[in-house]
């Protein structure tokens, strides 16, 4: 049950975007959670075969995804403009796309050369830009880590991968005192343009220690930039602008979000790191969300809909600083906020995003901010427990409906 | 004496063995000192049954005791102009550090303030030979790297003092040391931070060479990385030898050994006390230097930084060195024995050098007079300018947080943050 709610929020959430139909999401698998984690495949077929290991069957899903992809296309999307990619495609085509303008780009981290990424977003790169473009290093997050702060320091604008979001705990000190101090002890004199990235948040039963969200742990970092990814459009966008930034800015990505689909424009574009996306305009409240719970909120809204309701629903993106812009303007409209998150309710992103919209809005709010975010508890592995876990479509539903008694 | 010093001193010579056809007087081929008798391989040779060994030294195979005070007797050549320069460079570390101490008890400095008296042959010895497209990382102990470096001690003094005039504008303070046109990278406060940002300016210098195709026919442009020996058993050193090795990046590691990680022993704290040998450990030519002899230091860093501009790879070089002062200037040293301070006292780099430079006629006793009077000028110049120079204004409060200022974000009025004048003043709440 859980699988299926998570897949129907998933594939229902861009309705333009992605054809339930065609995609469906594996989800029987028990198989071969590596060390680091395993990729996630969608398949379309149905079946239902969800998780190759990484290591060993990373040809066959290379394989299946771009088969797939191009089945998918020819019949009914091939005379729309744009093309249509996953959402690791669109970070690699992102990625690429800046190699390609600025040498100065290169990418460290572990097994982002010859065997791709964990998630595929280097896949081939080191093919085409070498080995020192494009860096598999040894297994040592605060070294490497730090390694690319020296570069940018240095004159490089450096993509450090951390192969999961959670090994970056390795890295803390380096994130904190180098990437987000530097720049001010040294009194303006050396700038650190690097992106940090990698794949975060609750997966599929990955255990504790790799479903963490870090954005929490990392925002009051000063001098550090933070943005969350949620569709293949806004990661390419969004990789692009971080990789042009000056500032160091950490890029968060979500393990169940790599496989989603939508067409993009082929000319290129960036996008702003500041800014807040409008997912659906609405009257009655605002919904704040990012990342993945984007998804459950939207699946939330089909449900609100149908009893009457009409929320807004932004996704904010820049996790930090917020863009109070976009927000206030839909405080000032609806009065009322939910905010659903996927963080940890103790000094979340929540926590610091209601705290923002007392502190400029409070005069518009006709209501308490309600705050939905995952238990303070280490990320169970059991299916259910997880599913406890992390805020469901249902618990949105009830929120506002209570916000707007 | 530290058990250290003790396994060290006693050795009579040791005859490297050296294989044939490589240089007979390189110090990174030589035999290691664990007994005489003992023949080493030269470094290429893997295929022996025990690691490559390298090291040391001249120091270890010296049939007189460290503690000697017969003065060098090896033929380092250096000339006049050199030994005045190496004389100048040290005197002013030592100079500068002594004056931090009375500002700082005069209530002009605040904070932690690590001083480097008695290290000054490691700074000078090594840093004297980087041109200033040469990188140099340093640590909390970084007031003297900064000096040697070129950075001018007004501007020392002034960020010390938490002037805007200072290096870092105030903003940094005595363990953030910054200068970009000198290629100081820092100044890290924490035990092993710089080194992974050293290795990565390391890598900078052999991508611009190799992928941005920038040439380079002096060379590629080096990094030093400075740390002490409680760095070394943290496993930022030991990731970062691999990867340095592992990608031949052009970088020197050089261990200031002061035998005292703040109050840690280093023999308390360290399996094997001889941090050379992690060098072989991973590929690389580990080297033992007395770091209390500048000409010493010199003539190893003169190869280790060859190697490095060289495309070679890099080197661990282990300096036997001593602070004269406590740790920092709150630690009141009452743990470290009488017997050890004057043992190293006796060694005092600045007057070994100076014994050195009248034997040989390289300069007379008035001119090395007349050099620690322009360092007292200096010196005296630069409290005056850090004592005069303004503080920082509130202006600068939020500047040099982002490079790009729209970090601050879009407010509610849909403006950058930083159009408001408030961040200008430095008075808005971020």
């Amino acid at each position: 049950m859980a699988a299926a709610l998570q897949t129907a929020a998933l594939l229902s959430a861009s309705p333009n975007l992605i054809d339930p139909q065609r995609y469906r999401v594996g989800l029987s698998a028990r198989s071969l959670i590596g060390r680091r984690g395993s990729i996630f495949v969608v398949r379309s077929d149905g079946r239902t075969s969800g998780f190759f290991n990484a290591k060993s069957r990373s040809g066959n899903f290379i394989t299946n995804a771009v088969a797939t992809k191009a089945d998918a296309s020819t019949s009914s999307t091939a005379s729309k403009p744009g093309h249509e990619l996953l959402l690791f495609e669109a970070l690699r085509e992102g990625l690429e796309e800046e190699m390609d303008r600025d040498p100065h780009v290169c990418v460290m981290g572990e097994d982002v050369g010859h065997y791709g990424g964990s998630y595929k977003v280097t896949k081939g790169l080191a093919t085409k830009y070498g080995d020192l473009r494009v860096l598999d290093t040894p297994i040592a997050e605060n070294s490497f880590t730090g390694m690319g702060i020296g570069a940018a320091m240095t004159g490089l604008r450096p993509i450090v991968e951390g192969m999961n979001m959670g090994f970056l705990l390795l890295a803390f000190n380096q994130i904190s005192n180098n990437c987000g101090m530097l720049h001010y002890t040294s009194g303006g004199q050396f700038k650190i343009p690097i992106v940090i990235r990698g794949p975060g948040g609750v997966g599929r039963q990955l255990g504790a220690e790799h479903s963490q969200r870090l954005e929490s742990y990392f925002q009051s970092i000063p001098g550090l930039q933070m943005v969350a990814c949620s569709t293949p459009y806004n990661a390419k966008g969004l990789m692009k602008a971080a990789i042009r930034s000056e500032n160091p800015v950490v890029l968060f990505e979500h393990v169940l979000l790599y496989n989603l689909k939508e067409r993009i424009p082929d000319e290129e574009y960036v996008l702003c790191l500041e800014e807040a996306e409008m997912v659906r305009p609405g009257e009655h409240v605002t919904i704040l969300t990012y990342s993945r719970m984007r998804y459950h909120v939207m699946q939330a809204v089909k449900t609100l809909v149908n009893k009457g309701y009409d929320p807004e629903v932004i996704d904010i993106r820049s996790l930090k600083p917020f863009d109070l812009y976009t927000i206030g303007n839909s405080v000032k409209k609806t009065h009322r906020v939910l905010i659903v998150e996927e963080c940890m309710r103790t000094g979340g992103i929540g926590s610091s995003l209601r705290a923002a919209i007392i502190d400029n809005f409070w005069d518009y709010l006709d209501a308490p901010i309600m705050c939905l975010s995952s238990q303070d508890v280490p990320t169970p592995y059991a299916g259910t427990l997880e599913e406890w876990t992390v805020v469901q479509p249902a618990q949105i539903v009830a929120a506002v409906e209570q916000l707007c008694q | 004496m530290s058990a250290f010093s003790a396994v060290r001193i006693p050795f009579p010579a040791v005859v490297a063995a050296r294989s044939a056809g490589e240089k007979p007087s390189s110090h990174f081929l030589c035999s290691p000192a664990a007994a005489p008798g003992i023949h080493s391989s030269p470094l290429r040779s893997p295929r022996l049954g025990h690691p490559p060994l390298a090291v040391s030294s001249d120091v270890l195979s010296s049939q007189k005791p460290l503690g000697s005070n017969s003065s060098p007797s090896y033929q380092a050549v250096i000339s006049r102009d050199e030994a005045l320069e190496l004389y100048e460079d040290m005197v002013l570390g030592r100079f500068f550090e002594d004056m931090c101490a009375q500002m700082y008890y005069r209530g002009k400095m605040f904070g932690f303030v690590h001083l480097y008296n008695g290290q000054e042959a490691v700074s000078t010895g090594f840093i004297k030979l980087l041109e200033t497209r040469d990188s140099v990382v340093s640590t909390y102990r970084d007031h003297v790297h900064a000096l040697s470096k070129g950075v001018p001690a007004r501007a020392v003094m002034a960020e010390l003092f938490g002037k805007a005039t200072g290096c870092c504008r105030g903003q940094g303070g005595s363990m953030h040391m910054f200068s970009e046109p000198h290629n100081l990278l820092g100044g890290f406060a924490f035990i092993g931070e710089g080194i992974p940002v050293a290795t990565g300016a390391a890598f900078s210098s052999k991508y611009r060479y190799e992928v941005l195709k920038q040439a380079k026919p002096d060379g590629l442009d080096v990094t030093v990385a400075f740390f002490g020996d409680g760095t070394c058993n943290n496993g930022q050193f030991f990731e970062c030898l691999n990867m340095a090795q592992l990608w031949k990046l052009p970088i020197v590691f050089v261990v200031e050994n002061n035998l005292w990680a703040i109050g840690m022993s280093h023999v308390r704290a360290t399996s094997d006390p001889e941090i050379w040998k992690k060098g072989p450990a991973f590929g690389m030519p580990g080297v033992h230097v007395d770091g209390m002899d500048v000409l010493k230091v010199r003539e190893v860093a003169m190869e280790a930084i060859a190697r490095a501009r060289n495309g070679e790879g890099p080197t661990v070089v282990e300096c036997e060195t001593y602070r004269f002062r406590g740790h920092s200037l709150a630690d009141p040293d009452e743990l470290r024995n009488a017997d050890e301070k004057s043992h190293y006292a006796a060694r005092d780099p600045i007057v070994g050098l100076k014994k050195y430079v009248l034997e040989k006629n390289l300069a007379s006793e008035s001119e090395l007079k007349a050099t620690e009077k322009k360092i007292d000028d200096i010196i005296e110049e630069a409290v005056e300018f850090a004592d005069s120079s303004p503080l920082p204004p509130r202006s600068q409060l939020l500047e040099n947080v982002f490079a790009d200022p729209k970090g601050f974000g879009i407010g509610p009025d849909g403006k950058y943050r930083c159009e408001d004048p408030k961040f200008t003043e430095g008075t808005a709440q971020v």
